[in-house]
């Protein structure tokens, strides 16, 4: 992770996958799973460790369930191994194993009530008594805020409120290993980062591990500890959030992860400390104040963050390099940012985010049909082999 | 019945499918009647309309001339042999002997009781039978792939195609002293006696478990193929082994389809003629036995009547507990 060791970040966080001795909690080995034909998830190798959020990002269908499933012991893997606490779990049945798992369809069970769905998981435990049960019941409920829904049934309950028992029923368990399949997909905006934060609480409180399954990059940012991206089955990058956005490794990450604007190029110029690529697609060269360690006139992509490219209504000083005209063809208020879309010369358009600081009057505001400049700072392109 | 122009009948889509027949009924049909019809029903009421008049013709009415005859007064050498419940006496007045001797005679009379008693035990343990063997077949074929599940199902519905008269015969052939089981048995060296099996209460539980076993299996397989199989997996997650999860998910969740099963069994069962009569003893009549006699043999209508009505009052319980739980079921259905 060549990007990873360039970063100058505070690690007041404790971030045990970059210690090579720490010992992982799950290890996934080289799992792959085939229905039939189709290889729903293939090689995956991940080790995730005590206390962390992971999050599984990817698309729809690129096996995300499929991998929390086989860590849940509903489907073996075709080959490979998978180890919760140093524990082969091969020979292992679902219901002996330390893991909870929040399904994405929430599979309440619909002839009991609400109480009676959260409190089953916990009358299967030997040990609790009915008194034990009811408050640990009443607690979690409070804790999802749906104490006065406690005597329905599932189908008396909306799709969100039914999701939050879905949770509720995994959380009670306080298990080891909580595999949550989009945990808050049917939630509205301010439920879902009550429910984050909640999530993240409860994680500090009681230690649990999580596995997140996720295709909403936002809940990941905030949810996560490190995100693994997947794409058709395979892992393609893990890393922080930070590293994710900032640092993606392959065309595919950088896409995926936010919006981004590509350009493909010839690399013309590598060096230790600087990089240089001619891009037809951009009309011009992008310089990078970092060495790309690739072959030289590779081809390769560079990625520029659309907050990350300035728009300047002047040329600038010098337009030789990391910069480029073109005319504004589309702007978009979102509120807390505008999104501008540029048509450069070549044809290909850049989109660009500012930031809404200020109330501008008419006169100041960039408008439809202006010919501008886009310039970006040489830290800003990640370049991408792949 | 001329026909009037002016008035409007309402739009084709208004209407709805019916729509050329009402035009019909509305142009020649009586003028008030049809108006009124037209005003006050729907098309959908209509169509509710026509099974219930079926019932009240073919189930209703047939049901109140029983319960007539069953207070009717038995002339034995009479033709019919009771006298009339309702009589027209002179001044206009009508005349009504209603006579309770027939329930009396069955209240009174150990052979109906002891007959009642039976049937209701035989209904029940065939019924508990057919649960038992047709409750794990059901499961097997909701929960196997969907080619074995038709193949499956078409060897339970199989049994149908040929008649169920020829099918209880057969099992004369197999249970008689002489038959296939005592047969082979012997000559395997198992027994020395043949084992008296034809003429007696096995014998008739054996005819009715093998025929009325469809009516347990298809309605607990309806059931059972609808569950949703990701509530076991979560049942299984929450720490529950497999028959912990089968007897707090599967079971519960299949009540309905035991019910609507049971019932669907019990019922025709508790009124079987054709099994007890031909594999069972004389001895231990079943009502329906009983009742044949009555009406046949002894000519008496009032008590077979009575017999039929206190059946019937029998029944009514589980009918209406089926209908409760067919509904449920309904209910479930739709979410
Ligand atoms: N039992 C199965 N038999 C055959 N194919 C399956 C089976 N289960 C899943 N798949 C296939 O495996 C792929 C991955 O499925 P999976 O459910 O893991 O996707 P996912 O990443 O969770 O997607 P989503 O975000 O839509 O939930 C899909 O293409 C799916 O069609
Ligand atoms: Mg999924």
């Amino acid at each position: 992770m060549q990007a990873a060791d360039r970063r100058v970040e505070k690690k007041t966080k404790h971030e045990p996958w970059r210690d090579p001795h720490a010992d992982a909690y799950v290890r996934i080995e080289n799992v792959t799973k085939r229905f039939g034909d189709f290889v729903a998830v293939n090689n995956v190798s991940l080790k995730i460790y005590k206390g962390e959020i992971f999050c599984l990002l990817g698309g729809s269908g690129c096996g995300k369930s499929t991998l929390l499933r086989m860590l849940a012991g509903f489907e073996a893997p075709t080959s490979g191994s998978i180890f919760i606490d140093g524990q082969d779990m091969a020979a292992v049945p679902p219901y002996e194993r330390p893991v909870n798992m929040m399904f994405q369809s929430y599979a309440l069970f619909p002839h009991m009530t609400v109480e009676k769905n959260i409190a089953f998981g916990l009358e299967q435990e030997k040990g609790l008594s009915r008194n034990d049960i009811a408050t640990r019941v009443t607690d979690i409920l409070e804790i999802v805020k749906l104490g006065q829904f406690a005597a329905r049934r599932p189908h008396q309950l909306s799709g969100g409120q039914r999701q939050r028992v879905a949770l509720a029923r995994a959380l009670v368990k306080r298990p080891k290993l909580l595999l949550l399949d989009e945990p808050l997909g049917a939630l509205d905006k301010k439920l879902r980062e009550a429910t984050q934060f909640e999530l993240i609480n409860i994680q500090d409180q009681l230690g649990v591990t999580f596995m997140v399954v996720t295709h909403d990059q936002e809940e990941a940012m905030t949810l996560a500890s490190r995100i693994g991206v997947m794409n058709r089955g395979e892992i393609v990058q893990i890393g922080t959030p930070t590293e994710i956005y900032e640092f993606p490794m392959t065309k595919f990450v950088a896409d995926f992860i936010g919006s981004v604007n590509m350009f493909e190029g010839q690399l013309i110029e590598d060096l230790p400390d600087r990089a240089r690529i001619k891009s037809d697609e951009l009309g011009g060269v992008i310089y990078i104040d970092h060495g790309i360690s690739s072959a030289p006139g590779a081809m390769v992509w560079a990625a520029v963050r659309p907050e990350k490219i300035n728009i300047l209504r002047q040329p600038p000083a010098d337009t030789s390099e990391n910069c480029v005209k073109g005319v504004v063809k589309e702007i978009a208020y979102m509120g807390d940012v505008s999104i501008y879309l540029v048509k450069i010369e070549t044809g290909k358009t850049i989109r660009v985010t500012l930031p809404n600081v200020e109330r501008l009057s008419d006169d100041e505001r960039i408008l439809w049909d202006e010919t501008v400049w886009l310039t970006w700072h040489g830290s800003s392109p990640v370049v991408v082999t792949q | 019945m001329k026909p009037v122009g002016a008035r409007t009948v309402g739009t084709r889509e208004q209407l709805g499918r019916l729509g050329p027949l009402w035009m019909f009924f509305f142009r020649y049909g009586p003028p008030r009647w049809s108006e009124y019809v037209l005003q006050n029903w729907s098309g959908q009421r209509l169509v509710i309309a026509i099974p219930y008049l079926w019932l009240l013709i073919f189930f209703l009415i047939p049901f109140l001339i029983v319960l007539k005859i069953s207070f009717a007064e038995f002339l034995p050498l009479g033709r019919p042999p009771y006298a009339p419940v309702f009589q027209w006496v002179e001044e206009g007045a009508v005349q009504i002997k209603l006579w309770v001797t027939s329930f009396a005679f069955l209240m009174s009379e150990p052979l109906y009781v002891s007959s009642y008693v039976y049937s209701l035990k035989i209904a029940l343990v065939s019924t508990i039978f057919c649960l038992l063997l047709g409750y794990p077949m059901a499961y097997a074929i909701a929960r196997s792939s969907p080619t074995m599940r038709n193949l499956f199902l078409m060897l339970v519905i199989l049994p149908f195609w040929t008649s169920f008269l020829l099918r209880v015969y057969a099992w004369i052939g197999l249970l008689k002293n002489d038959g296939v089981i005592n047969n082979v048995l012997q000559f395997l060296g198992i027994i020395e006696e043949p084992l008296v099996m034809m003429n007696t209460s096995f014998a008739v539980y054996i005819g009715i478990v093998y025929s009325y076993l469809p009516f347990m299996i298809l309605p607990l397989y309806s059931n059972l193929e609808k569950h949703d199989l990701t509530l076991l997996e979560a049942a299984q997650d929450l720490g529950a082994g497999p028959i912990k999860s089968f007897l707090r998910v599967t079971l519960p969740l299949s009540f309905p389809g035991i019910m609507a099963g049971s019932l669907l069994v019990f019922i025709p069962v508790v009124g079987e003629y054709v099994i007890p009569s031909l594999l069972g003893s004389k001895d231990e009549t079943m009502i329906a036995t009983l009742l044949w006699t009555e009406f046949y043999n002894n000519r008496n209508w009032p008590n077979a009547s009575a017999v039929a009505i206190a059946m019937l009052l029998v029944l009514v319980v589980p009918i209406m507990i089926f209908q409760h739980f067919q509904n449920k079921e309904l209910e479930a259905g739709r979410r």
